[in-house]
């Protein structure tokens, strides 16, 4: 952790664990009351003295990292969370509650504290209501413009009927000249355009080549995620959208994300053996999504549809096989329970254990193949090295997470750092690079992979060698679950994308009372302007490849 | 799969001759073995006697242009069934292109919602005549396991005619290969879905019948702005 600065929040943390006594007294007078959730003591605190709070939170204490902002409106008010944590050690952990009255639900805005706070304050905007004075663009970022009410607030109609426009489609050709006196272009990029992996749209400003300015307009995949958890029930209804959020497949991460937040809610053992299984399905998942992040983002950079593209897909089709035989889906896997699997390994189980063996053994020389095809090619370098430049700080700033930090130079993997599953039993390091440019990210990804398949052929020796007697794969979890009223809890875990975190509020039912999600890749996408600004129009196409975003998780 | 016929033999044999007339001028005695669709098409005689428009329509079905169009989760089956192993090429239809002034078949894989179905119409409406469209999965069918959404638009025949449901929560390329398939034959058919006025069209504001959501928006669009009804209760 070389880039981190000498730690000063030393005196806040005993026997590393967070003092939320000392905390409090370092907020004084701000703080109004305490809550205990899940994962960590909150503060409750007034709405126009956030900045103040997370300025100290931030400065004095060290909390460098907002990992998610929470809005929800309960029977009598609306509330702001913010999650706070550390990119030094993210079990330490702090959250503050900042309560409105529901007539009028206004809160001092935290963007210029941490500028990641400012798509989520949009958001929290858009689908609940909450305005926050001070914010420096607060318009609707899922939803279109024009639409009225707030979806995820209490009192709103879905029947009422709304109207969707269709502007800023002028035709791309043609110079569009917004200010008469300068000559900068307009340019969409966007919604459907075959760089944009996906439905994204960006508003570019540019000056001759240059962009001058970059702003993704996202929602176009906006499929109410948050909504259809939040109607379905814990036990069985939930699990089958996680697959649907990064559908790269990151399937079995994402279900890990949501099966680790309700089994902290309503306190479920998970054993062992079906631990080591969620671990090996994980990384095999993500050696999946970053063959595919590999394989598009050449295409991307110099259009390669044959070799690369093709190759990636091969092994991409080799996964998947593996993945089907295990969980009986190519892609949408709904294999984790609550407390476990859905079932064991496939029978034979030699045939399974042959079938990725091999896989793994051919993997290293498809990486070399990827390497002298990639890394080495000089087009790639030219496009990659020193373009799309994120450094540390600005990483920090925006709340990056995943392969895009960690080729800022951050050594954060929510793997290592708050261990799940059964990773801290087994042997791999966490890849990180310093260049901070296009290819860092690339370099960080295929590197990845490596320590990925290192994981799998250890959980493959561990669970072939697993006495007959002991391989239970689920624990005993009531039929419905309903977890103790007014429980909340903030858990992520490492998807292949970055920390993919889940809020969920039980009100004493078996569907919870707020489910949001802290999508990596909504995240990872804000920091696009900072790398793009400045840098030539084609590197913004570069930048964006090496984001790999989901949108999908994006928008959720 | 232990069923007695494979499935390629089940398809072969489940099909109907691609023309009515094969039977009659194939005539006895002859090879099945070389019957191509080529073959199929144009007899056995070395002549070709056909309407024009059959010809065409069979070129057409022949080789199609995709249109590369990915918006969720199935988008990923389609780039493996454009990809290795599964390879829609083999079928005269698997290079994607990128502008739909250049495609005449569009998949629409995924989920479409109200802030999309707007651009998704525009892009239809910029493909050439004639054009085709494939729903793939069960989000284009009917939102699938979205329906419920605030946002999800109930299927992409609410904004576009439709020619081939391919089921499926994402269906697997070798279904997609199957409805592709279909399609090429419906085609060669001369068959296409009728177009009609869809729920969801796309008008300039000002022709909107006045409502309480066209007061209220009225000073944040202008008269010839186009704008797209969403009602999420009113569709089907
Ligand atoms: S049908 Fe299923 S796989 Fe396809 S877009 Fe919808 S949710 Fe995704």
């Amino acid at each position: 952790m070389s880039l981190e600065e000498p730690q000063p929040e030393s005196t806040y943390v005993t026997d590393e664990r967070v003092d939320y006594d000392a905390l409090e007294s370092l907020l004084g007078a701000h703080v109004l009351g305490r809550e205990t959730h899940l994962n960590a003591e909150a503060f409750v605190i007034r709405p126009d003295e956030v900045q103040d709070v997370l300025t100290l939170l931030r400065d004095e204490a060290g909390f460098d990292y907002l990992s998610c902002v929470t809005a929800q409106e309960y029977e009598d008010r609306y509330e702001s969370i913010y999650h706070l944590k550390k990119y030094a050690d993210p079990t330490q952990e702090v959250g503050v509650v900042v309560p409105v009255p529901r007539d009028d639900p206004v809160s001092e805005t935290a963007t210029p504290v941490y500028k990641t706070a400012g798509w989520h304050e949009r958001e929290a905007y858009d689908l609940v209501g909450i305005e926050y004075e001070g914010h420096p663009d607060l318009r609707r970022i899922l939803l279109p413009e024009t639409w009225q009410g707030h979806p995820l607030g209490l009192d709103y109609d879905q029947d009422k009927p709304q109207i969707v426009p269709y502007r800023e489609h002028v035709n791309p050709i043609e110079g569009d000249y917004r200010d008469a006196d300068s000559d900068t272009m307009f340019l969409n990029i966007g919604p459907h355009h075959p760089a944009t992996h996906g439905v994204l749209h960006l508003k570019t400003v540019l000056d001759g080549e240059q962009v001058v300015d970059v702003d993704p307009d996202i929602g176009y995949l906006h499929r109410c995620e948050e909504q259809m958890c939040q109607s379905s029930t814990y036990r069985h209804q939930i699990m089958p959208y996680p697959d649907r959020w990064d559908y790269a497949p990151g399937g079995l991460m994402n279900e890990w994300a949501y099966a680790r937040a309700v089994e902290d809610l309503a306190d479920i053992e998970v054993p062992e053996y079906a631990q080591v299984i969620r671990t090996m399905g994980a990384e095999l998942c993500r050696m999946c999504s970053h063959m595919l992040a590999l394989g598009t983002f050449c295409l991307d950079i110099y259009g390669d549809f044959t070799a690369i593209f093709m190759y990636a897909m091969r092994d991409r089709e080799k996964i998947q096989s593996i993945l089907e035989d295990l969980t009986g889906q190519r892609m949408m896997f709904n294999y984790l329970r609550l407390g476990g699997v859905a079932w064991d390994l496939p029978e034979p189980r030699e045939e399974f254990f042959e079938k990725t063996r091999d896989f793994l053994e051919d993997l290293p020389v498809a990486t070399q193949e990827y390497h002298d095809l990639i890394t080495s090619n000089e087009i790639f370098q030219i496009r990659t090295v020193g373009t799309g430049v994120l450094p540390p700080e600005a990483a920090k700033q925006y709340g990056a997470t995943g392969p895009v930090v960690r080729a800022s130079g951050v050594d954060y993997d929510v793997r290592r750092d708050d261990p799940y599953g059964y990773y801290d039993e087994l042997d791999w390091e966490v890849a990180v690079e310093h260049g901070c440019d296009n290819y860092s990210r690339l370099l960080v990804r295929m590197r990845e992979v490596e320590q990925s398949a290192k994981i799998v052929e250890q959980c493959i020796d561990l669970l072939e060698e697993w006495p007959e007697d002991e391989r239970e794969i689920q624990s005993n979890v009531p039929r419905t679950l309903k977890p103790d009223p007014d429980t909340e809890v903030y858990r992520a875990v490492e998807a292949a994308k970055g920390e993919l975190g889940i809020y969920m509020r039980s009100d004493g039912t078996a569907k919870p009372a707020r489910f949001k999600i802290r999508s990596p890749c909504f995240s990872n996408l804000s920091t696009l302007g900072e790398m793009a600004e400045g840098e030539y129009v084609a590197d913004l196409i570069a930048s964006l490849g090496s984001l790999d975003i989901i949108l999908g998780e994006v928008d959720r | 799969m232990s069923s007695e016929k494979s499935p390629r033999q089940s398809i072969i044999e489940g099909k109907p001759a691609q023309t009515k007339t094969r039977d009659a001028r194939m005539g006895e005695g002859v090879d099945n073995r070389f019957n191509s669709p080529l073959r199929e098409a144009f007899g056995t005689s070395p002549f070709i006697l056909t309407k024009f428009d059959q010809f065409l329509n069979w070129c057409r079905g022949s080789s199609m242009f995709m249109l590369q169009f990915g918006i969720a989760c199935c988008s990923l089956e389609m780039m493996h069934t454009y990809a290795v192993k599964h390879d829609l090429d083999r079928f005269g239809s698997g290079v994607p292109r990128a502008s739909p002034r250049q495609a005449d078949t569009i998949i629409i894989p995924g989920t479409i919602v109200s802030k999309f179905a707007p651009r998704m119409k525009r892009v239809y409406d910029q493909m050439a005549e004639p054009k085709f469209v494939v729903n793939m999965g069960s989000c284009a069918i009917s939102g699938g396991p979205f329906q419920e959404g605030y946002n999800v638009v109930k299927g992409a025949e609410e904004v576009i005619p439709v020619d081939i449901h391919v089921p499926g929560c994402p269906p697997r390329p070798e279904a997609l290969v199957y409805g592709v398939v279909k399609l090429q034959e419906r085609i060669a058919n001369g068959e296409s879905s009728p177009v009609v006025v869809k729920p969801y069209e796309l008008e300039p504001f000002g022709d909107l019948e006045q409502d309480e959501v066209v007061e209220k928006l009225a000073n944040q669009l202008d008269e010839d702005d186009l704008v797209m009804r969403y009602n999420w209760a009113d569709s089907p």
